[in-house]
């Protein structure tokens, strides 16, 4: 059943899928912290039109993809500081995905099309793609970590990051930035529409699980690094698509963490505050 | 007469399928138009978001079993609705990520069933009907229903809108004067799931937030009481998705394929513009 697993063109699929999800563990770890959740959401899907949109004009999928990212991380950065930030984001991601409709709904190849787009397709990835998602990773994590501690200052107790000169506009766009990036790569794999569970599920289980930042980013990894290779390997094995796996494991993991917070005693996820501290330490 | 001719084009009024969805989505426009108008002002419209994603769930599996996707909406809705509730009763970060976790695994559910239809019955459009929608496509057998859950949901929102109207636009004092606040916001959360079905049967699961929240947040900004912002998100949305059928009607004349652009498509964008319009008249009539 299983035979066929690592020959020829699933390498390439292993690892783009495996750099794609510790930068979304990694990623997601301050997309939780900084309750950015609207946004994780948001830049994912409206970079689904960025997908049928490249679709239709022929061109490859990471550059459609990669240019709605950027262009959605843009929006959100420049409407975001005004007030109604909810609402305007999900009129515009409404009206993105409409237009992706609308792309699709010109493609002659329509629903197969669709269906991979929104819940992922493991061997979308072609070795093309291998060399420019390596170098998109490497400077998404990169940018995590030089930012580390500006972003969780910033994260955790803006007017403290204010007073040491961050400037909280530049920060956020540049967070913003690595979501994109993190998008852009995850969501040929995952599906537009899953995107968000792999950048949400690893890390908010890790915070149940310890208090301390890096750490906790590196559980965030590692746990979206078990989720991509079971996904793909059970995905592989019952021809089921691969966002049914990847959202399941994303509860399986936060339903854990929660009842274990809950067996220690734990009043569940670290305060802002006791962050902070260990993050100017 | 000849540009009215080139607007309506010949058989628009006949057509039954065109009333039909002429008649669903006025209603669902006038039954998101007080949901939503409470939804903005309360600052949910990521619940209202997240559970139009998790009635594809629903959608998925009506189409997999073969019932209207209607009441696979709603239930999920209903469903989704308890299950926040359930989940993140105390607060409002953690509730986030709650909802954000539970809304992935009913997308990821909803394709597993959409995988098992195409597979079970050879069919392909379903996945494109339950995110993308298809007005065209509601059945007249679904009408009745279509008016029975709107008058519900509008029942419960007028049976709740004294009390639901203080929590939303001061929660202290109607905190302070303690009227069974949780059972106005069960009340509310019912209504919103209803409401988002209703919308995500017009113009799909995943883009039923514009239906719900768009025309609220456009009325928001033009109208100074809640009563006048209702009737205004009701008369921008029945006409957002009355002109987003006539032009998907006569864009099946219209490039690249001749097959018809998206109804959705037209109903976004134009509760879209609606919305800036708006805004830009609010920020005119501020200044003024």
């Amino acid at each position: 059943m299983l035979s066929g697993l690592f020959s020829g063109f699933m390498v390439d699929t292993w690892l783009q899928a495996s750099v794609m999800a510790v930068v979304a563990g990694a990623v997601g770890f301050f997309v939780v912290l900084r309750g950015s959740s609207f946004a994780a959401h948001a830049i994912p899907q409206g970079a689904f039109t960025g997908a049928a949109g490249a679709a239709l004009i022929g061109a490859n999928t990471l550059v459609g993809v990669g240019t709605f990212s950027l262009l959605g991380v843009v929006a959100i950065a420049r409407w975001g500081r005004r007030g109604q930030h909810d609402v305007v984001t999900a009129l515009c991601l409404v009206t993105v995905l409409g237009i992706g409709s609308l792309f699709l709904s010109m493609n002659t190849e329509y629903s197969e099309q669709t269906f991979s787009l929104l819940f992922g397709e493991p061997l979308a990835v072609s070795s093309s793609d291998l060399l420019p998602t390596a170098l998109l990773g490497a400077g998404c994590i990169t940018m995590v970590v030089v930012l580390f501690r500006p972003l969780m200052l910033s994260s955790v107790a803006p007017e403290l990051a204010a007073a040491r000169g961050i400037r909280p506009a530049r920060i956020e766009l540049l967070f913003l930035l690595s979501v994109g990036v993190a998008t852009t790569m995850a969501l040929p794999v995952v599906g537009a529409l899953l995107v968000f569970s792999l950048m949400i599920g690893p890390p908010a289980t890790a915070r149940f699980v310890t208090d301390r930042p890096a750490l906790a980013m590196a559980v965030s990894g590692a746990l979206g690094l078990i989720t991509v290779w079971v996904s793909i390997t059970a995905s592989f094995w019952s021809n089921w698509p691969i966002g049914f796996f990847v959202g399941t494991f994303a509860v399986v993991w936060y339903a854990t963490g929660r009842s274990l917070a809950r067996w220690r005693r734990k009043p569940g996820p670290v305060l802002p505050l006791e962050l902070a501290g260990a993050g100017s330490r | 007469m000849s540009i009215l001719h080139a607007i309506f084009q010949p058989g628009l009024f006949s057509n039954s399928s065109v009333q039909d969805a002429a008649v669903v989505g006025a209603v669902v426009a006038l039954v998101c138009a007080p949901v939503g108008v409470f939804t903005v002002v309360r600052g949910q419209s990521f619940a209202g978001h997240a559970f139009a994603d998790v009635t594809a769930t629903g959608g998925s599996a009506a189409f997999l079993l073969g019932v209207s996707p209607l009441l696979g909406f709603v239930v999920m809705a209903l469903a989704g609705a308890g299950a926040t509730e359930l989940l993140g009763a105390e607060r409002q970060r953690g509730r986030d990520l709650a909802t954000g976790v539970l809304l992935g695994a009913g997308l990821g559910l909803s394709a597993l069933l959409l995988y098992l239809t195409t597979t079970a019955q050879s069919t392909t459009g379903a996945a494109v009907t339950v995110l993308f929608g298809s007005i065209f496509a509601v059945s007249s057998s679904t009408l009745p229903m279509v008016i029975g859950f709107g008058a519900t949901a509008l029942f419960l929102v007028g049976l709740v809108y004294r009390p639901l109207l203080l929590s939303s636009i001061n929660p202290d004092l109607a905190r302070a004067q303690g009227a069974g606040l949780r059972v106005v916001g069960l009340v509310y959360v019912v209504s919103l799931a209803l409401s988002v079905a209703l919308s995500a049967l017009t113009i799909g699961a995943i883009l039923s937030t514009a239906l719900l929240i768009g025309p609220a947040a456009a009325a928001l900004r033009l109208a100074k009481s809640p009563g006048r912002a209702i009737a205004c998100a009701a008369v921008i949305g029945v006409a957002a998705t009355w002109a987003g059928i006539v032009l998907a009607y006569d864009s099946y004349n219209w490039p690249p394929a001749q097959q018809g652009w998206p109804v959705s498509f037209f109903v976004v964008s134009l509760v879209l513009a609606a919305y800036l319009l708006a805004q830009l008249t609010g920020r005119r009539a501020r200044q003024a």
